[in-house]
């Protein structure tokens, strides 16, 4: 099986599993939707929106771009370190990306609280309906990608993933970039662009 | 050797770097609150490049089959092309 692989030819290779793969088309359509009608209705009620931007906490945004582009880096070195059959490093980088990952979590959270304490609901805007549902509908799906880290630090841990399994690891480590993908759009969408 | 597809970790800190760098751009920019066509392009320029990384190192789709980078990366052109749209739509009015 690793000679085969080995001697293969180089050729173009989708990294991780097919079906992840039409998972994450579904998730990016979803989500192109959701930025479109936000984008719309922007358009028609530009005064307040932008206003109402203003008030977001863009410090907050700019942290969780970091903490997240961090995680994809750490579970970038951690696929790596999986490649050069080094489990122990790469359950450390792996363990690395879920603390980003609860950074961001906790930011967002704090984020949540404020914004409640000042009155802000779903119903109380429209663009605060977008706020909302876009960041919680992306928030879930962060606490998706941790479970998932989590299932591969585990992995790791047990020496799992190496040059002749990655699979495992590649599979995971693409649902978790797409969550970062994701917010990059997201981040100057709702916080940045009036 | 296999087809090493995730690159080299040296590769990956530099792009992580330019990430953080581009961000932090983007923030300054928005704390200037320069509205204007021009900051908005460079934001979706920004954008768009930080997203290319991601898709084309991170994800490892630049050793894919061609089908699979032109669906993330035209999934990204479709989203800016529509976020335009509207943007051009709303300051026409």
């Amino acid at each position: 099986m690793e000679n085969a692989r080995n001697t293969a030819a180089p050729g173009p290779r989708l990294a991780g599993d097919l079906a992840i793969w039409f998972f994450i088309l579904a998730e990016l359509l979803a989500f192109g939707v959701f930025f479109a009608a936000y984008a719309f209705t922007r358009a028609k009620n530009l005064e307040l929106f932008n206003a109402e931007q203003q008030a977001l906490n863009r410090g907050a945004g700019v942290l969780n771009t970091m903490l997240l582009l961090t995680a994809s880096y750490f579970v970038v070195r951690a696929v790596q370190a999986a490649e050069r059959a080094a489990s122990a490093q790469s359950a450390r980088w792996l363990l690395a990306a879920i603390c980003c990952g609860l950074g961001f979590i906790s930011v967002k959270l704090t984020e949540y609280s404020a914004a409640f304490a000042h009155g802000v609901s779903l119903s109380s805007s429209p663009f605060h309906m977008f706020y909302l549902s876009l960041t919680f509908f992306h928030f879930m799906h962060v606490i998706l990608g941790l479970v998932i880290l989590l299932a591969l630090w585990n992995g790791a841990r047990k020496g799992r993933y190496h040059p002749g399994e990655m699979n495992g690891i590649e599979t995971g480590a693409a649902y978790w970039h797409m969550v970062d993908l994701v917010w990059l759009i997201l981040f100057p969408l709702v916080y940045v662009i009036n | 050797m296999s087809v090493e597809v995730h690159g080299t970790p040296r590769r990956a800190t530099i792009l992580w770097l330019l990430l953080i760098a581009a961000t932090l751009l983007t923030w300054g920019l928005g704390a200037a609150d320069v509205a204007g066509h021009l900051t908005i392009l460079v934001l979706a320029v920004l954008s768009f490049w930080k997203g290319s990384v991601i898709i084309l190192d991170f994800m490892a789709l630049r050793h894919a089959p061609l089908l699979w980078r032109a669906l993330t990366l035209g999934w990204m052109i479709l989203v800016w092309a529509v976020i335009a749209l509207a943007y051009w739509k709303g300051i026409s009015r």
